[in-house]
């Protein structure tokens, strides 16, 4: 293990954070709030930190795909416990436990909350909470990929470990540019939503968190009610942008270069779409009788279909009085999950497709036992690589939600609360049902619990196997016998 | 005429044999001796040892009096460059031999580029044979004229029909007039039939009919038109390749058998709604446990010619269904039309026939062209189709006033977008495709059917 260039990349990430808390810094300043200085603060500590960190910059060394891992799994820890800090010092979130969950949330971009009063906040800390989700949106090293020059293929193991879906690969052949491209679009989709919001008479500190929780498919939301206080404009529009920040960004870059029937020939967005109409007419007929107006219903089940299928988890109404059908159907769009590529969480798309096509596959070499089959996504055929680790995700995903269930029972909430709260984190949407609903939140699970919904929700953000090859012994022996052998040599 | 060819494989060693037939000045240029050697005992021939990328070697075997200049090795890329090589000489015509199916859809482009004058694909041309085969069942052999608008259909007549017994005037003014046969097999004999000719059950009876009414006419005489329902392919080449494409946008299931595990992930890659299976076709329990015995057609087209035929015997005993066997040695053909086997495709007679329609038809500048020859039962039959030019002497004439050659029949005109199954009293025009039946070999020009 190469600690040094693991240290220099969580100490780079330090630094972009340290400047970005100058944001909500600036915010608190405008609104003349003394909270403004907590991030000042923590900002210029996260920095200074940072810098340290970067001192050994000369013996960087090589970083191959386990460092990759573990650098990635270790900053998002680091940004965490270092972004919760201003949270504790400006007695927004006193506990420290509620701050670090909170923050997790929020750059893991699942937008559940510990919070019984959303608008007792400063909007320093509001700003922060918000901002979270569109810094984790995309992913800090993505972002720090744009800024620093990493030789050879060590930017790519970065890549892969940070970014989203079974197959990671690069539209363009710089991966610098590649970033920068993504970020590009990323912040361009950002600002339109805010102007269209402004437009439709939303105020501008509302506007600018909405979109932020919009395009990071985050879900904090300013107001105690979510989304519901805002116009029906609004909901459409946010709705809208949802579902556009949950689709594959290689279709956006497509687009721009031109390529539009190659973005159109992205088979993982014809299903998505397709699994959205689906869920929204079955919902829409299926509640149609809790509505005064059709209207109603339409847009009721379309937001919330679209909220949870990108596992952004904003809410216009508390939908535990749903029928179960459509609740049940909310709960599998939990895990089905936004596309790859994207800033949404959840299995993926490409990969539910990916299972079920292998399913029929197998089911189809029962009939002709010697059959050769090979599973296809955009008429190409998958690698028998991806398709075990699509089955190593998967495996140690619901291994992770089963021990997770396990320790969150121990709490005694119903079972309706504890299956929707680990599926909410573990896939990063935000509410579940009943206690942990849209008019609900997670301050009554014990400290524990907070705890397991944070290991979660990095787990499910950085799409498990990172948080895992963090965890495994076997990643540290080596260091650590070196370590012993350098003892006993003195 | 002098001929150039690159490649002394099978279809070089064919293409030797064929064009030497014809009476051409043939050089064979390949890097290997003994091949070519056992073409120069057999032929005769000039074999030199060269590559035919190798500029020196080309100019020792007479590229700048060439005049066609074919190549055939195993090799698409090879073939493509040194026909771009041969291209020093303008006045000579080149032909390359390109089968993988990467390139069918820029053929266009690649000839342009490189000016060539033809390119053959052989695997494409009898996947394309056997598809039309698979699509209308009852005909063992089906060869195409004036771009498909009109067919030769050769098909066995089945007990029970209402041909036997009948002679041919009464087939034409009772049954279809739109038809004409042009040959008839029976017991190892063949002719060239006239009026009085006696249909009888068990012929194998050629016909030239226009596709539309070929549906009605077989209806009539008790002959099932309907295309196979489901395929089973042995053998995973090239040719299983453009066949699957074909069969499965006509809506025919396919099923192939292939041995080698990593073609098979190829082939399942490329044609997701075919069902592959990795195993050996020679494993009777694999082809009974895939269900050779509902399959609606099985067409063998391995690399090996004694498995092809093996098979498909076998598969005839089994079930009903149609068979089509690929046999690659052209030698052995006598034995194999003795064999209860329908449709046998001989891949390289295909390239053979489109190269020697193309050098008759550069053989003759004027009066007329050969567009289109097949060989019909064993090479003892043509089918050509011309090209009527301006001053061809027989335009005008009508055809009961002609003295056509013994053995010589003209079965169909092609005018504009018309069709016609000629009578006595029709004439030939300028413009017009004439296909015309015969016996005598090395027709160059349709005068030659003349007395």
């Amino acid at each position: 293990m190469n600690f040094s260039v693991i240290i220099y990349v969580i100490g780079a990430v330090l630094r972009v954070e340290g400047a970005l808390m100058l944001l909500p810094g600036a915010v608190g300043l405008i609104y003349g709030e003394r909270e403004a200085w907590s991030f000042f603060a923590v900002g210029a500590a996260a920095f200074l930190a940072g810098a340290v960190m970067c001192l050994g910059r000369g013996k960087r060394g090589e970083l191959f795909a386990k460092e990759g891992f573990v650098s990635v799994a270790l900053s998002w820890l680091f940004i965490s416990l270092f972004g919760c800090v201003p949270f504790v010092i400006n007695r927004d979130i006193p506990r420290f436990i509620d701050a670090f969950f909170e923050t997790v949330s929020g750059f893991t971009t699942t937008g559940s909350s510990i919070l019984r009063d959303v608008e007792a906040l400063s909007h320093a800390s509001l700003f922060w909470r918000s901002f979270t989700h569109w810094i984790g949106g995309m992913g800090v090293l993505v972002f720090l990929l744009m800024l620093l020059p990493f030789v050879g293929g060590a930017g790519l193991h970065l890549l892969r470990a940070e970014s989203p879906g079974p197959q990671v690969g690069k539209a363009v052949p710089k991966l610098r540019q590649n970033a920068f491209v993504l970020y590009v679009i990323y912040t361009a989709m950002t600002v339109a939503e805010i102007a269209i919001l402004v437009c439709g008479k939303m105020p501008l500190f509302d506007a600018v968190t909405a979109a932020f929780g919009t395009a990071g498919t985050g879900g904090f939301a300013v107001r105690n009610t979510s989304i519901a206080s805002y116009s029906p404009f609004c909901q459409y529009t946010i709705t809208v942008f949802m579902i556009l920040f949950g689709m594959n960004f290689n279709a956006y870059y497509f687009i721009l270069m031109r390529r539009v029937r190659q973005a159109a020939r992205i088979e993982e967005l014809r299903w998505y779409l397709g699994v959205i109409a689906a869920a929204v007419l079955a919902i829409f007929i299926n509640t149609r009788h809790i509505f005064a107006t059709a209207e109603q219903a339409f847009r009721s089940a379309f937001f919330h279909v679209g909220s949870v299928i990108t596992t952004t988890g904003f809410a216009i109404r508390d939908y535990n009085d749903y029928p179960q059908f459509s609740k049940v159907i909310l709960l599998l769009l939990m895990f089905i999950g936004a596309c790859a590529g994207s800033t949404g969480g959840g299995i993926k798309v490409s990969r539910v497709v990916v299972m079920v096509k292998s399913a029929f596959a197998e089911l189809l070499r029962v009939v002709h036992p010697r059959i050769v089959k090979k599973v296809r996504l955009d008429g190409k055929a998958i690698e028998h690589e991806t398709l075990r680790s699509i089955n190593t995700f998967l495996i140690s995903y619901i291994a992770i939600f089963i021990v997770s269930l396990l320790i969150v029972s121990v709490d005694d909430f119903g079972m309706m609360t504890n299956f929707s709260a680990v599926a909410a984190t573990i896939n990063n949407i935000g509410p579940g049902f009943d206690l942990v609903g849209p008019a609900g939140n997670y301050a009554s699970f014990s400290d524990l619990s907070k705890l397991t919904f944070c290991f979660d929700m990095l787990a499910g953000r950085l799409e498990v196997i990172p948080m895992l090859v963090l965890l495994n012994p076997v990643t540290w022996s080596r260091a650590i016998r070196l370590h012993r052998r350098s003892r006993q040599g003195k | 005429m002098n001929i150039i060819i690159i490649g002394a494989g099978k279809t070089g060693a064919t293409l030797a044999e064929d064009l030497c037939g014809e009476g051409h000045n043939v050089t064979v240029l390949d890097t290997d001796q003994e091949r070519l050697s056992q073409i120069g005992d057999e032929y005769d021939v000039l074999c030199m040892v060269g590559d035919g990328l190798n500029n020196a070697d080309l100019s020792e075997a007479g590229i700048e009096d060439a005049d066609v200049f074919i190549a055939v090795t195993g090799s698409d890329e090879q073939n493509l460059l040194s026909c771009l090589f041969a291209g020093k000489n303008p006045r000579c015509a080149t032909i390359a031999r390109v089968r993988n199916p990467m390139f069918l859809k820029e053929n266009a482009f690649i000839r342009d580029r490189i000016g060539l004058s033809m390119i053959i694909n052989p695997e494409y041309a009898a996947a394309s044979e056997i598809a039309r085969l698979l699509r209308f069942p009852s005909a063992i052999e089906i060869n195409t004229f004036a771009k498909g608008r009109l067919e030769q259909l050769t098909f066995r007549i089945p007990e029970g029909s209402v041909l036997d017994g009948k002679n041919l005037t009464y087939v034409r003014t009772k049954i279809e007039k739109n038809l004409l046969v042009c040959s008839v097999e029976r017991g190892g004999e063949f002719f060239i039939p006239s009026g009085h000719f006696e249909l009888r059950t068990g012929d194998k009876v050629s016909i030239v009919i226009e596709p539309r009414v070929a549906q009605r006419f077989f209806r009539h005489i008790g002959i099932d038109t309907h295309k196979v329902p489901t395929a089973m392919i042995v053998g995973g080449g090239m040719m299983t390749h453009y066949l699957a494409e074909q069969l499965l946008n006509h809506g025919v299931g396919v099923k192939i058998i292939e041995s080698d595990r990593a073609r098979c992930e190829e082939l399942s890659e490329k044609f997701p709604s075919a069902i592959v299976i990795n195993g050996d076709a020679t494993d009777k329990k694999l082809l009974l446990e895939e269900g050779v015995k509902e399959t609606g057609a099985f067409v063998a087209i391995s690399g090996i010619d004694e498995e092809n035929i093996l098979l498909s015997l076998f598969v005839k005993e089994v079930s009903g269904a149609k068979t089509v066997t690929k046999v690659n040695r052209i030698a052995f053909d006598s034995v194999i039309a003795k064999l209860d086997l329908d449709s046998v495709v001989y891949p390289r007679s295909i390239t053979a026939e489109y190269i020697l329609q193309f050098v008759r038809a550069k053989q003759n500048a004027v009066g007329s062209n050969v567009e289109n020859l097949y060989k019909l039962i064993e090479d003892k039959v043509e089918a050509l189709e011309f090209k009527i030019r301006e001053d061809a002497p027989l335009i005008g004439v009508p055809l009961s006033e002609m003295k056509l050659k013994d053995n010589v029949l003209i079965c169909g005109i092609s005018r504009a977008r018309r069709i016609i199954i000629p009578g006595g009293g029709d004439t030939i025009r300028a413009g017009d495709s004439v296909i015309v039946v015969t016996s005598h070999k090395h027709l160059n020009d349709v005068s030659d059917i003349l007395a």
